[in-house]
């Protein structure tokens, strides 16, 4: 179960961004960040991943695709906020086609508000999701084996 | 005679950072057709304009896109200032200019990453935005963040750059550029590099001048447009030539950005000898009455910003091309014909920016 500690994959999906965060995020990815030196690797494929990263707020058209995103990740699995559009909806909020932060379509566990973030703050906020993980692990895990005592 | 199929391409793919879905229309490996659907991050932020203070909108119009950030808020200063006539000092504006081209280093070198990343070469991606953090250490010295700046504002800007400061930038570049021509001699030179990008996706001069390419795309077709060349901020004042290539393939835009950069410091370096001291902000007052088309050149292409004010603190109509619109049909003409594995090559080489494009 260790291997979880330490290096989760992600997945990045941009909701309705500016990319002012989706570039922050693959920042964090390269040289003067580098989280992929901890085993920190940004998938493609959600079946992979183990912490998704929300970027902007969610529309009409996006609602479905992060919602599917979503149910195709394995259990445990975290979804962390990125930027202050993703939490809430930002300085879009009151948009025609914007309708507020991610956590109306799925569960978030992080929060990281900003406009935008810095990758400092994303990796913070990864490593809290981290945290997530784990707790969602060992109640997997009490879960199970209260069934098989039962 | 082969079955055709539809492969959808996105919204959610690994070489695009941004949300975008084409169906491709294929024969065996080949694409026919490309069928584009967009829609994923259109915000409906020039509507906003109605709720908001003309002053307090520029820090919307700088997160139509985080990536040409500055240069849409200042596109959108100078169709305002447009409108009310205001002569804003020149500090200001070789001030805009220097982070015009600072932003424009940011985003191509962002762009050659994503490339090298689309085609593999992973070492390359990672040493192309390694450079980039220089450019955005120099950006958040002088605005305190490092993609969205916030420093445009009508009349003039909101910080200034010491004398001094510039010259420090103007230094250190000299030290980035031997860099760079490091990283972008292995993008003009390399074997495999042009493996993959010569002959791929190309598009003749009349093909994208017909479908309305901008920026990189039509130059690299060997048409020298760059709106610079129109004189805002403080281009007319400063002495560059626009980048051009012939062979209008994914590896001339490769060229054409790559060598961009080069101006850009130029132009930098320029700016830091010539600019003038004085104020860097003017008083503006009362509202804005009338209408004003405003252009700008981005790293992608020509952008232009549209204002309609009726002389109350909220404009009537806010509307922006982008050039990442501007560039979609001379896409999905350069795809025809090419093979399934090129299409993320060939989708990247236009720079897509889905976040201005949808605004």
């Amino acid at each position: 179960m260790a291997y979880m500690k330490r290096s989760p994959w992600i997945i990045h999906y941009d909701g309705s961004s500016c990319n002012g965060c989706d570039i922050e995020v693959l920042a964090c990815l390269t040289p003067l960040y580098d989280i992929e030196r901890f085993g920190i690797i940004n998938m493609g494929n959600p079946k992979h991943a183990d912490i998704l990263l929300v970027t902007g707020a969610v529309n009409e058209q996006n609602r479905q695709v992060i919602r599917n995103i979503y149910d195709q990740m394995p259990e445990p699995k975290a979804v962390a906020a990125i930027g202050i559009c993703a939490c809430s909806g930002g300085i879009f909020r009151e948009c025609y086609n914007v309708d507020g932060g991610i956590d109306q379509v799925i569960p978030v566990d992080v929060y990281i508000p900003g406009c935008p973030v810095r990758p400092e703050q994303i990796i913070d906020g990864v490593v809290q999701a981290l945290g997530v993980l784990e707790e969602k692990r060992a109640r997997m895990k009490a879960g199970s084996s209260a069934e098989a005592g039962a | 005679m082969s079955r055709r199929i539809v492969i959808p391409f996105g919204p959610q793919h690994p070489v695009l950072p941004e949300p975008i879905h084409l169906d491709l229309v294929m024969e065996d490996e080949r694409v026919l057709e490309a069928l584009p659907s967009i829609g994923y991050v259109h915000r409906g932020l020039e509507k906003l304009v109605e709720k908001r203070d003309y002053r307090d909108f520029v820090f919307i119009a700088e997160r139509i896109c985080g990536i040409c950030s500055f240069i849409h808020g200042m596109t959108y200063c100078h169709a305002v200032e447009g409108i009310m006539d205001l002569d804003v000092p020149p500090r200001a504006l070789y001030l805009r200019t220097v982070w015009s081209e600072l932003s424009r280093m940011h985003s191509h070198l962002l762009w050659l990453g994503l490339m090298a990343d689309s085609m593999g070469f992973e070492s390359l991606f990672m040493q192309a935005w390694r450079l980039r953090e220089h450019v955005l250490d120099d950006m958040e010295a002088t605005t305190g963040n490092r993609v969205i700046q916030g420093s445009c504002k009508i009349g003039g800007v909101r910080q200034d750059i010491s004398n001094q400061k510039l010259r420090e930038i103007a230094n250190g570049l000299d030290q980035l550029e031997l860099d760079l021509r490091e990283m972008v001699n292995v993008f003009i030179n390399d074997e495999t590099v042009k493996h993959r990008l010569s002959g791929v996706g190309t598009l003749s001069s009349k093909q994208a001048w017909d479908l309305g390419a901008a920026g990189p795309v039509l130059r690299a077709s060997g048409i020298a447009n760059d709106i610079r060349q129109t004189g805002y901020a403080a281009y007319d004042e400063l002495d560059f030539k626009p980048v051009v290539e012939t062979s209008g393939d994914c590896y001339a835009r490769t060229v054409v950005r790559a060598k961009e950069l080069f101006t850009s410091i130029d132009l930098i370096r320029q700016a830091a000898d010539k600019i003038p001291d004085g104020a860097i902000d003017m008083k503006v007052t009362g509202n804005p009455k009338g209408e004003f088309f405003a252009r700008s050149e981005q790293p992608r292409g020509e952008v232009v910003h549209y204002v309609k004010a009726n002389g109350t603190k909220n404009l009537v109509r806010f509307r922006v091309r982008t050039p990442t619109f501007a560039n979609i049909p001379p896409l999905l003409e350069a795809m025809k014909g090419l093979e399934l594995a090129d299409v993320p090559v060939v989708v990247l080489s236009i720079d897509p920016c889905i976040g201005c494009a949808e605004r």
